[in-house]
């Protein structure tokens, strides 16, 4: 009579688990099939400037959003770019707060089509770090980004979407 | 049996000639552990549940009688709609189930009891509190919980009310409750079978039962992880379902549904075993394709773990999952097609009668099919985007909940509750109830579809002005419905008051050894011997 009742009382506690271990497997999920379009980082070392295709355009849109609680405006300084896959660009983006109070953001990006975003590497974000703004303060941010030449002849088009999130709590 | 003749003869409550009869007092309620007992108290608590919710029902229904806001504020209506949920899913249909596979696993298989019979005490017990608490949330400031019963990340965590940490508490008890019960009856029913009761001899509700319990034993700690992490996210600064965090609100989907999809099955396999017990008695035919049935229990309990994601096709998935999960869900058709077809071959040229119990069980097995087909077409991706969050999908799960899990728990408590009281229902009111439901079901629920075809959206509290005169109809419906329960309860109190005595078998088709074994009502602790078990 014991026997089954701890083999599954163990159970329920390796499904609870389980449940947690759910979210590394789930990580691996997005990775592999570009759900959430998660992007990529790279160094720069890591490039081979030999691999550049110039034979392929790809059009790619910059969106820039602010969460709620966050009184800043937010802007891509060009709105889109055409881009040989295998070669490094730059962008750039405004941020201006328009509150006296000194603030803290955290910009989290998403690119669409999924299928494009783990062929979607940037070397350099602002979005590595957090970004602390004085009261007023306006700012230029750099993004440095290429588009692995490995990446599917059926993309076209990508949207980079950023969204910066209120860092508070302290 | 001898136990049959001397009690039927005395006809009073045989518990009290027994050396162990049922305590006096409420005493005998709180310290209990007989099943017969706990099974009492598990459905008292879910009519309860069912009554409280419905109120629920009721107000929602009310609102939206008319386009406009009459009655109740949104939020009022989002607490109404949220809770509405929660408690019929884990107030009514889960516990109603539990209370029947305690009164009636133990004497199906020949058992004196449950196999832990004070944690069977505690996993009652532990529910009047949960529920408790989350109702209590109803009354403070802020309000109840109003993000729906599958409290969707970030609305649950980063927008909700404070009283959310109480239904976080809630949902803990009930998911210990119901892993702990779960527990309890796959240990009954693997090692307190009585001797010559294989396997493959146990009543379909027995094998339903085996492995829903299996079910809720897996799915229920991850439900318990997902609130967890809802709680961290709250309080304790972590991310899960954060995106500012690098958290992700999508994963909370997942993680919900892969709870959730199980769930459902959780809330239907046992009904389909009560269905599987009810028309062989009444067609007085053996159940047709037994193992079929068995094998297709296990098929559907497999399938749910591989299809979750189909509640959530709109969330943006590759092309790819969404064909995935859309042919993993159609193909769970295939073993519940399996059910019905075995079902109306039972039914097949067998001599039938329709007393209360074989009427809701057909009402089951039809109005059940009609909710499996609307759930076929939500099953299909490319309409699913049409479907999905509209009235068509509260069209299809009450379906398959009220008319379906509901239906085959009313229609169990008229099967058994002669044997278990020793009192027949009356028979005229059994048969009022039943078609005074279902005309009043249809009439709530079939206007539904139309709306959520139409593009009306659920969890709102007022409509346009196009969608009127369906919603009058179906709060109509819905009113009519919710009396046809408040008739119930009066059936169910006058039928434990008195009755024309029910004999031991009740039902002139009925077999099993609570029909065969025992007498009605049976004594307070029932087969202290192991019965003999014919071939």
């Amino acid at each position: 009579m014991r026997s089954p009742t701890l083999k599954l009382s163990l159970m329920a506690l390796l499904m609870f688990g389980f449940s947690f271990a759910l979210i590394p497997l789930y990580d691996v999920f997005v990775a592999l099939t570009g759900l959430n379009g998660k992007t990529g980082r790279i160094e720069v070392s890591a490039i081979d400037p030999t691999r550049v295709d110039t034979t392929r355009v790809i059009e790619v849109r910059f969106l820039a959003n602010t969460g709620s609680g966050l009184p800043w405006s937010f802007e891509p300084l060009v709105k889109k770019m055409d881009v040989h896959p295998g070669k490094l660009y730059d962008a750039l983006y405004r941020v201006r707060s328009s509150t006296e109070m000194p603030t803290t953001g955290q910009a989290v990006p998403s690119v669409s089509p999924g299928q494009a975003a783990k062929y979607f590497n940037k070397t350099r974000c602002f979005c590595f770090t957090q970004q602390y703004l004085a009261g007023y303060e306006s700012r230029d941010m750099p993004l440095q980004f290429i588009i692995d030449s490995a990446i599917s002849e059926n993309i076209e088009q990508i949207t980079l979407s950023y969204t910066f999130f209120i860092v508070d709590k302290t | 049996m001898t136990q049959e003749a001397t009690h039927d003869e005395l006809g009073e409550y045989q518990g009290e000639h027994h050396d162990h009869g049922p305590a006096k007092g409420l005493t005998r309620w709180i310290t209990t552990t007989n099943h017969k007992d706990i099974g009492t108290l598990y459905l008292w608590l879910a009519f309860i549940m069912l009554l409280f919710g419905g109120a629920m029902a009721m107000v929602i229904r009310a609102e939206l009688f008319q386009p406009g806001l009459q009655f109740v504020e949104p939020d009022f209506f989002n607490q109404m709609t949220t809770m509405h949920g929660l408690i019929m899913v884990f107030g009514a249909i889960m516990p109603a189930f539990v209370g029947l596979a305690n009164w009636l696993i133990p004497m199906m298989i020949g058992a004196p009891d449950m196999a832990l019979p004070r944690m069977n005490n505690w996993s009652f017990w532990l529910l009047p509190f949960a529920f408790t608490i989350l109702a209590s949330t109803l009354f403070m400031e802020g309000g109840a919980p109003a993000f729906g019963w599958t409290f969707y990340a970030p609305l649950s965590t980063t927008f909700a009310p404070d009283s959310t940490d109480f239904f976080i508490v809630a949902i803990h008890l009930m998911g210990i409750s119901s892993v702990m019960g779960s527990i309890n009856i796959i240990a009954t029913i693997l090692n307190m079978r009585a001797p010559g009761m294989t396997m493959m001899k146990m009543p379909l509700f027995v094998w339903t039962w085996l492995i829903t319990a299996y079910l809720l034993i897996a799915v229920m700690p991850v439900l318990a992880g997902a609130v967890t992490m809802m709680l961290t996210d709250r309080h304790f600064g972590t991310s899960f379902f954060d995106a500012a965090g690098g958290g992700d609100p999508v994963m909370f989907q997942h993680i919900f549904w892969f709870f959730g999809h199980p769930e459902v099955y959780i809330m239907i396999l046992p009904a389909f075993g009560i269905v599987s017990a009810i028309l062989p008695t009444f067609a007085r035919k053996r159940l047709f394709g037994y193992s079929s049935m068995v094998y297709a229990t296990a098929s559907i309990a497999i399938l749910s773990f591989m299809v979750w994601a189909h509640h959530m096709f709109t969330v943006g998935m590759p092309i790819a999952g969404e064909l995935y999960f859309m042919y993993a869900t159609i193909l769970i058709s295939i073993p519940t097609g399996v059910k019905i077809f075995n079902w109306v071959s039972t039914m097949w040229r067998g001599s039938m009668t329709f007393e209360t119990p074989m009427l809701w069980a057909i009402g089951f097995i039809v109005m059940f099919t009609i909710g499996g087909l609307s759930g076929l077409m939500l099953g299909v991706a490319p309409v699913d985007t049409q479907y999905h969050d509209t009235y068509f999908v509260v069209a299809h799960f009450h379906y398959v909940l009220v008319t379906g899990a509901l239906y085959s728990i009313i229609a169990a408590f008229y099967y058994w509750v002669p044997k278990w009281t020793g009192h027949m229902y009356n028979e005229t009111h059994g048969k009022i109830h039943f078609w005074w439901s279902t005309i009043a079901v249809n009439v709530l629920f079939f206007p539904q579809h139309f709306l959520g075809l139409a593009g009306m959206p659920r969890r709102i509290p007022d409509y346009s002005l196009q969608f009127a005169e369906f919603n009058m109809i179906s709060s109509m419906g819905g009113f009519a419905f919710g009396l046809a329960q408040i008739f119930f309860l009066y059936i169910v109190v006058k039928t434990i008051k008195g009755g024309k005595k029910a004999s031991g078998q009740v039902w002139e088709g009925a077999t099993g050894l609570e029909f065969e074994q025992l007498s009605s009502p049976p004594p307070y602790h029932s087969f202290t011997k192991a019965p003999d078990i014919k071939d």
